[in-house]
Formats: structure tokens, C-alpha cells, sequence
């Protein structure tokens, strides 16, 4: 790689042949990445508060829509019931939504490659029955227990890759099969027993129910996560600025840390009033950031978005579009079976509805609305938090208001197609806007 | 923006022999969509491969980028003959193929495009501000107008796209790059800007496959012209020796023979400089 060797950035000696030679040279004292007077710039913090305003008109709407979504659903709920948002009700809700949370992130992973996996509340039920089963029947160590779920479910992942790779059928319907074959499996695994309990005092219940961080580790947490942030802007702007490249200015760094540091103190605070934080939803957040750092800042991450937005282009471009589908099938299994693990935990037990009813669907719905695109290509890891943060506030929401389980499926159903809906129309806005 | 290339200036050492095609054949079960063609490119050379609708342009070119690879007939590279079976061999080769379509992911950034699938990394993590700023550089090194290097390729214009699909060919160095109808879809400045972009990349040393249908865009850029007609060579001429009719009836067969013996009795009066063979008339 001999790119830099002919740069003109670092090469300002150069004969200017011709005019703009010159005034590009002039140009070149300013940052490499402003050059261009077409670019519309917007400077200091007005201007990132604009700039944000074009992007979502021009439809490029981010977590904008659920984050906007979240606050009117807390203000109904609050309204409607003071107790929504209370210490004890917002803990049991990290409680709740941390299992279905795990699911709705693999889910992300494969929407991102315009796929879908239907099948994950099946695989998380049968790695629930075999958990129980092999811990509780057979007395294996827990630990092996788990990682015979775990592999189970990157089994069945490497198996729906495979399929996919090698005939090219639809997700879609490899999953479906999945969904109605893996859920056999689980009864026969669970076999005429039907239902087993998980001892109270084995660390994978207590981690799922009775595990809180001490105060001074979860302030600690959030201390060190505002400022690896910080640290992070600050070094990449420093690699910026000795690049010549325009970089973030130390105060907005400071603002933007700080907003982070005082927004998760808050929350930390506010659930110590409570039972605390819990570390199974502790254990979902880690996830979802280590999702989201491979997400953005690798190659495999990068290969990820560009099959979901261009598989032809992504193939001629030499990445293997075809691992690409296996780690991804393999990797939403996988987290399909560790999400069965934490429900089955915080249930203390397996049985033959582990997995079943409305959690299928509100995985993949979380991952819609919390702003992953159908199409592929577009969404984060912090869709699968937000989305699911929606959906656990809606089912919380109504239980408090004594409302049953078919008010639930219907506004969670209408709140699913009003995502799919500003999914669509930020598409076409893309569109037009040319961002498509 | 002058040219500082330690390796590929045209300076260096001019107009040696990069590709030598000879006797390559292809065919499709009924189809012989090449056959014998000889094709010769020269770094710093723009060739202009032309000819009419199924003459078998494509077909060469999936040759060269190791899509179909061919029947019989040898392809030497900087000297040595290679056997192209992938595009991998192609890429690793240092052919690099823009195709028609261009084939950019419109949900990502332009840096992401033009390292997509070679991204750099730093500890393990991709380098985004190395990768910024070797895009800028060679951004601006072929004068390419791109507003932004960090917004979505989906907002670019026609031409801004295909700079930036020529760009991309160009992260690996590779000495030949092939254009397939890169203004095919272009207005007009937008084709003066690529084709601006093609002067630049024979600036830079690379030798250049120019599909085009366009006589005015081939008379423009290109130094030498391969007529292709029903899968045989029909005559090259060197764009300063010709007229554009000339080409035509090559390309159409209008005077057949008569043209590609006359065009070669010229170019054999003024041969192009290290190239021997491919002037001969049709047998
Ligand atoms: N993959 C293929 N299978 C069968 N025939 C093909 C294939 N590709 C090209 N051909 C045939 O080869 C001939 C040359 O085609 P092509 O190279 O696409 O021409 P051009 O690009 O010059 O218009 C045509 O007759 C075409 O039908
Ligand atoms: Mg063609």
C-alpha cells in the first residue's frame, strides 16, 4: 500500500502547475476534510443542532423516532398511574426486559444483513430445556450446563447458515421450519416432566433475580464509561488534528462526556432508591456495547453493513459475503440461547412455554423499533436496548393500569407498525433527499 | 495537482509493455464471443476497447477480471505469463475492474466505500482517520469533486459516484484499470469530469481499458483504439492517426478489411512505441 507515498496533503512542496495548484495549496492550511466550498459546514454547537435537522429531514432519523416514542409512552403511563415511574417498578422493568433484550440483539444482527430469524424464541425455549434438564436431572456442573446451551445454539445457527449459504432458500423460511422443529426439540428434551425447576440457590437464579451492584460499583461504572468516552474522542480528534483533519473541539468532548456521565449517574441514583442495578441488565448493556463496538469498528462489522446494503458490491469487493451470513445466523442463535438462559433464571425454571407466546415476536419487534431498518443495512446495537425499552414500558405500563394481556398485543402491535411506518417513509425521504 | 508517484511516473520508464493478450478465446456453448483476440496495454496508456453491441467487449473484460476465465490463449503480465482463474487472481495481479454498474453500498460513507473490503486497521480496530486521510489525498490527486468524504455515497451525483468507483480501483495501485462505460449514464460535465479522471489516472502511470460507445469520449482521452467485431480483433489505431469515421466503419464492418488494412499500413508508418505486433492487418 503506497497511497500516502503520493499525497499531496503531506507533500505542500510540490510545484503548483497551475492556478489552482496554487489555490489548492492555500486551501491545504486549512483541514484536509473542509476543502470544498460546496460542503455546507455548520460550526460549534448551533451548528451540530442544525446539522441534526437536515439529517432528519433528509430521513437519515437514527434513534430519534423511539427515543421520542419513549418519552410520550412514560408521560402516558406516568399520568395514568404514578406508580409507572417509580424506583420499584423501573428495576423490575431492567429485570424484565434484559432476557428478550439479548434475543431482540441478535435479531438486530440479522435485519442488518436484510435477513430475519423467527426462530429464536424456539432456540432460547430449547436452551432453556436443556439447561434444566442436564443441571437439574443429569447433575451436570452448571457451567458445562450452560455451555451445552450456548453451543446448542451456535449450532443451530452454523446449521442456518449453512442452509442459507449452500441452497440460498430465504431466511425466512429456514426459520420458520426452525421455529416449529427446534420447538419440538424442546419438548422432547423437557420429555414427560413438562416443566423442571431451577434450585434457588445456584449463581445462574440468583444472578437473574437477587444480583445488584454495590452503590459504589455502579457509580464507578458509570464514572469509567463517561470518561473511556471522553478519552476516546480525545485521542481520535488528537489522530485527527495531527492528520490534518478537522476534529472535535475538547469543550464539545466535555459536553458530550458530561452528558453521558450526568445522564447515567441519574439513572444509577434513581434505581438505588430502588433495589439497585441489576446485574443481569448490567450483563444486556455490556452486550449491547460490545455489539455495537464490533458494529462500528470493525472490518467483520463493516463487511455486516455493506451486505445489508449491497451484497453484489460487497461480494465484488472482495469480502466472503458468505461467512459474513454464517457468523451472523451464528452469532443471533447464540444470543437467542444466552437470552434463554436469562429467562429461564430469572423464571427459576423450564418448561414447555420457555421461549413460547409473545417472546419471539417482541424480540424481533423491539429490533424494529428501536430503529433497525427491514431493508438491511441500517440500525445499531442500541436499537435492540431502545426497542425493547419500548415494548417492556408498554407491557409494564398496562399491567399496572390492570389491563390484560389483549390490550398488550394490540398496542404493542400498533406501536410495531408505527415503527415499520417511519421506516418506510424515512426510506423514501432518503430517497428523495439521496440518501437512499 | 502535480504527480508525485515514486513508482508509476511516466517518466520513469515510458510505455513498457504491462498487458499482452494473444490468442485468447471464449466461448458459450454455440457462442464463440472471442476468438484470437490479441490486445496489448502499455503503463501510461489509455486504450479504447470499442465495437458494437455483442461484439464481446464484456466478455474481455470478465476475461481480465478473472469472471470467465478463457478457453485458450496467453495473458502475460509485466512480462510473465499468468493464468487469471478469479477475480482474486485479477485483483492480486494488479487489475483492477470498474464495472457498468459500479457496485458501491449507498447506505455507506464514502471512505467506507473506497476501503470497503481492504480497510485499514490499527490494532485490530479499523482506522478510520488513516483511512480519511489517505481517501482525501487521493481524492484530490485526481481533482475528484466530492463534497464530503463522510457522507453516504447515496447522496453523490452520477459522476461523483463513479469518481468515487474509480478511486476504489485505485486503493490497491494496481497498474491496469478497466473502465466499463464509465460515462454510459453521465451528462455532459459530468463526463468531462470523468473523463478528466481518466487523463489523471494515465498521469499516474496506470494503463487504462476504456469501454465506450462514445466516439467523442474514446477521440478525447484515449491513445490507442482495439475495434472488437463479432469476437475478433478488427483493427487498432492510434487515435492521432484517425478519424472517428475511420473507427465507425471498423466497428460496423462498413469497408471490412480495406479499413483495418489501411489503418494498419499507417500505424506501421508511425508505430506506438513498444508495441510490435498488434498493428497487423486481419488475416
Ligand atoms: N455468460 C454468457 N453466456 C452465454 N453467452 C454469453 C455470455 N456472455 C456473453 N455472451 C455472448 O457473447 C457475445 C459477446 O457478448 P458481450 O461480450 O457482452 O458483448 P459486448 O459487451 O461487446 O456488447 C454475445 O453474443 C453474448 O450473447
Ligand atoms: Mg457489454
Amino acid at each position: 500500500m503506497s497511497t500516502t507515498d503520493r499525497s499531496g496533503t503531506d507533500a505542500p512542496t510540490n510545484e503548483p502547475s497551475t492556478a489552482t495548484g496554487e489555490q489548492a495549496q492555500v486551501l491545504q492550511a486549512e483541514y484536509a476534510d473542509l476543502h470544498d466550498e460546496r460542503l455546507i459546514q455548520h460550526k460549534g454547537v448551533g451548528g451540530a443542532i442544525r446539522e441534526f435537522g437536515n439529517r432528519v429531514r433528509g430521513g437519515d432519523l437514527g434513534s430519534l423516532p423511539v427515543v421520542i416514542g419513549l418519552i410520550i409512552i412514560w408521560g402516558v403511563f406516568q399520568a395514568l398511574n404514578p406508580v409507572f415511574l417509580s424506583p420499584t417498578n423501573l428495576v423490575n422493568l431492567t429485570l424484565q426486559m434484559a432476557a428478550t433484550g439479548t434475543l431482540a440483539l441478535g435479531v438486530v444482527l440479522v435485519l442488518l444483513l436484510g435477513e430475519i430469524d423467527l426462530s429464536i424464541g424456539s432456540v432460547s425455549g430449547l436452551s432453556a430445556a436443556i439447561l434444566a434438564v442436564t443441571f437439574v436431572q443429569l447433575d451436570w456442573p452448571l457451567v458445562v450446563s450452560i455451555l451445552a446451551s450456548i453451543i446448542a445454539g451456535m449450532a443451530i445457527g452454523l446449521f442456518y447458515g449453512l442452509l442459507y449459504n449452500r441452497f440460498g432458500v430465504p431466511s425466512f423460511v429456514i426459520t420458520l421450519a426452525g421455529l416449529l422443529g427446534f420447538l419440538g426439540l424442546q419438548l422432547w428434551v423437557l420429555g414427560r416432566t413438562g416443566s423442571i425447576n431451577i434450585p434457588f440457590d445456584s449463581w445462574i437464579v440468583q444472578f437473574a433475580q437477587q444480583m445488584f451492584l454495590p452503590e459504589w460499583l455502579a457509580y464507578t461504572l458509570v464514572v469509567l464509561t463517561a470518561a473511556a468516552y471522553a478519552m476516546q474522542l480525545w485521542f481520535t480528534g488528537r489522530r485527527r488534528a495531527a492528520a490534518n483533519l478537522s476534529s472535535a473541539s475538547p469543550v464539545s468532548i466535555l459536553l458530550r462526556a458530561g452528558a453521558i456521565l450526568v445522564l447515567l449517574g441519574i439513572a444509577v441514583w434513581y434505581l438505588n432508591t430502588g433495589r439497585g442495578v441489576s446485574v443481569m441488565f448490567v450483563f444486556f448493556l455490556a452486550l449491547v456495547v460490545i455489539m455495537n463496538f464490533f458494529l462500528t469498528r470493525t472490518g467483520w462489522g463493516r463487511s455486516v453493513y455493506a451486505v445489508g446494503g449491497n451484497v453484489e458490491a460487497a461480494r465484488r469487493a472482495g469480502i466472503r459475503v458468505k461467512r459474513i451470513y454464517l457468523s451472523v445466523f451464528m452469532l443471533c442463535s447464540t444470543l437467542a440461547a444466552v437470552g434463554g438462559l436469562m429467562a429461564a433464571a430469572r423464571l427459576a425454571a423450564a418448561n414447555q412455554s420457555s421461549g413460547g407466546g409473545d417472546i419471539n415476536l417482541n424480540a424481533i419487534a423491539a429490533a424494529v423499533i428501536g430503529g433497525t431498518s427491514l431493508f438491511g443495512g441500517r440500525g445499531s446495537a442500541f436499537s435492540a436496548l431502545l426497542g425493547i425499552l419500548v415494548i417492556a414500558s408498554i407491557a409494564s405500563g398496562l399491567t399496572l393500569l390492570n389491563l390484560d394481556s389483549s390490550v398488550r398485543f394490540m398496542v404493542t402491535g400498533a406501536v410495531l407498525l408505527l415503527a415499520v411506518i417511519v421506516d418506510a417513509l424515512s426510506r423514501r425521504s432518503r430517497t428523495a433527499s439521496g440518501r437512499a | 495537482m502535480t504527480v508525485t508517484s515514486p513508482t508509476k511516473q511516466s517518466g520513469g520508464r515510458p510505455h513498457e509493455n504491462v498487458l499482452r493478450l494473444r490468442g485468447v478465446s471464449k466461448r458459450f456453448g454455440a457462442v464463440q464471443a472471442l476468438k484470437d483476440i490479441e490486445l496489448d496495454v502499455h503503463q501510461g496508456e489509455v486504450v479504447a476497447l470499442v465495437g458494437d453491441n455483442g461484439a464481446g467487449k464484456s466478455t474481455l473484460v470478465k476475461v481480465l477480471a478473472g469472471v470467465h476465465p478463457p478457453d485458450s490463449g496467453e495473458i502475460e503480465f509485466e512480462g510473465r505469463t499468468v493464468s487469471i482463474q478469479s477475480p482474486t487472481d485479477s485483483r492480486d495481479l494488479g487489475i483492477a475492474t470498474v464495472y457498468q454498474d459500479l457496485a458501491l453500498c449507498d447506505n455507506l460513507d464514502v471512505v467506507s466505500n473506497l476501503w470497503l473490503g481492504q480497510e485499514l486497521t490499527r490494532g485490530g480496530t479499523l482506522d478510520e482517520v488513516e483511512m480519511e486521510q489517505r481517501s482525501w489525498s487521493l481524492l484530490r490527486e485526481l481533482s475528484a469533486k466530492i463534497p464530503s468524504v463522510r457522507i453516504a455515497v447515496a447522496s453523490l451525483s452520477g459522476g461523483q459516484r463513479q469518481t468515487v468507483a474509480i478511486a476504489r480501483s485505485l486503493i490497491g495501485e494496481p497498474s491496469i484499470v478497466i473502465l466499463d462505460e464509465p460515462t454510459a449514464a453521465l451528462g455532459v460535465a459530468q463526463t468531462a469530469e470523468v473523463l478528466n479522471l481518466v487523463e489523471r489516472l494515465r498521469e499516474r502511470g496506470h494503463g487504462v481499458i476504456l469501454i465506450s460507445h462514445n466516439m467523442a469520449d474514446v477521440m478525447a482521452v484515449a491513445d490507442r483504439v482495439v475495434v472488437l467485431r463479432l469476437g475478433r480483433n478488427n483493427g487498432t489505431f492510434r487515435v492521432s492517426d484517425v478519424t472517428s469515421e475511420t473507427i465507425i466503419s471498423a466497428i460496423t464492418g462498413a469497408t471490412d478489411n480495406a479499413v483495418t488494412r489501411r489503418a494498419a499500413a499507417k500505424t506501421a508508418a508511425t508505430p506506438v512505441p513498444g508495441d510490435d505486433l498488434d498493428e497487423e492487418p486481419e488475416a
